[in-house]
């Protein structure tokens, strides 16, 4: 099993949504603020739409409010027009290099690992972004819910041959 | 102007901005949106356990590190200088159910009476943070993604795994939402 999976580390990885565009480019480390500084904006409008809020995320459920499922729909619209744009057009990045696409691969981890996530999300009202928003918000406390968050990503790490995939 | 920006924004602007990361941060640096993976590269840096799962380069990753440091200050900007003084908006049925178990602190976008440090050392509040978020780490990682992964990324590039997997994830919260959720909150 081992050797199969060092065999196919190109796949491994693409599975578990790890960036696999790796960059002939090397910069220099603060080269990543600029990240940061879309993770400033990306924070903002989780603050400023709700869509930390936990009630929203409940409304959500019970179907009581639109608004969660516009922000996710319009976000899919948006980001599908872009991401065609950017196949269609070859758009190439600030530095010049080809932006590029892996499939994703099915497995069974989509259905149980999902459900399981749902229910998670409808617990703390809060996907992994969110997590960090609310904390930065002043929510503190959340610290736990992280801390637990990373716990759960490890117990999957460490036992993900004996789950079923 | 800065009226407008402090009320709570509506849907269509909040997800044309989001939308508008997936390409943004490919432009940047050919990067895909994924924000859960860092709970791993987290996992891969602090505690590598000689698990073959944490044992890559995290370092490369390093720029979604930096990412959700900023999803962090961006949260502290806005709750800072850009809250709106007006009270969450909750939908009335939602308020009702909550008061009937004890819920009735609407004022932050976290209710306090179910996550902070006094909660731990209750059942409900421990199940809640404790259990909630490990089923969130626990969850992702098996998807391979989260909604932002997954949902947002995935279904821009029209991958149909993540089409499944969102539709998981749907499938999940209601039924926690609606069918045990209720049980916990009664504790």
């Amino acid at each position: 099993m081992k050797t199969k999976q060092e065999e196919t580390d190109f796949e491994v990885r693409s599975l578990d949504t790890m960036c696999i565009n790796e960059s002939e480019l090397v910069h220099p480390w603060w080269y990543n603020f600029k990240y940061a500084a879309v993770g400033v904006i990306f924070g903002i409008v989780f603050i400023k739409a709700e869509i930390i809020s936990w009630f929203r995320i409940q409304e959500m459920f019970k179907l009581q409010s639109f608004h969660m499922y516009g922000v996710i729909g319009t976000a899919v619209i948006v980001g599908a027009i872009s991401v065609f744009l950017i196949k269609k057009l070859k758009v190439k990045t600030i530095h010049g290099e080809e932006i590029t696409f892996t499939n994703k691969k099915f497995n069974k981890g989509q259905i149980y690992g999902g459900l399981i996530f749902g229910l998670g999300w409808a617990i703390t009202g809060a996907c992994p972004g969110p997590l960090f928003a609310q904390l930065g918000s002043g929510s503190l406390a959340i610290i736990v819910v992280i801390a637990s968050a990373l716990l759960g990503t490890w117990v999957y790490g460490k036992f993900r041959e004996q789950l079923p995939h | 102007m800065i009226e407008t920006i402090t009320q709570p924004w509506p849907w269509y602007v909040a997800g044309t901005i989001i939308g508008l990361i997936v390409p943004t941060l490919l432009i940047l640096g050919n990067r895909h949106f994924g924000i859960s993976a860092n709970l791993r590269h987290m996992c891969a840096a602090c505690f590598p356990s000689n698990i073959p799962f944490f044992k890559y380069d995290w370092k490369k990753e390093s720029w979604n590190l930096f990412f959700i440091g900023g999803i962090l200050i961006g949260g502290m900007i806005s709750t800072q200088y850009l809250s709106s003084p007006d009270p969450v908006v909750i939908h009335p049925d939602l308020a009702k159910d909550l008061t009937q178990f004890g819920i009735t602190d609407f004022s932050g976008l976290v209710p306090v009476q179910l996550f902070s440090f006094d909660q731990l050392f209750t059942l409900r509040g421990l199940i809640m943070m404790v259990g909630g978020g490990f089923l969130v780490g626990f969850g992702t990682r098996y998807a391979g993604g989260c909604t932002s992964g997954h949902a947002i990324m995935g279904l821009s590039d029209l991958q149909w795994p993540s089409l499944v997997a969102t539709i998981c994830f749907m499938i999940g919260g209601f039924l926690m939402t609606n069918l045990i959720l209720p049980y916990i909150l009664a504790l």
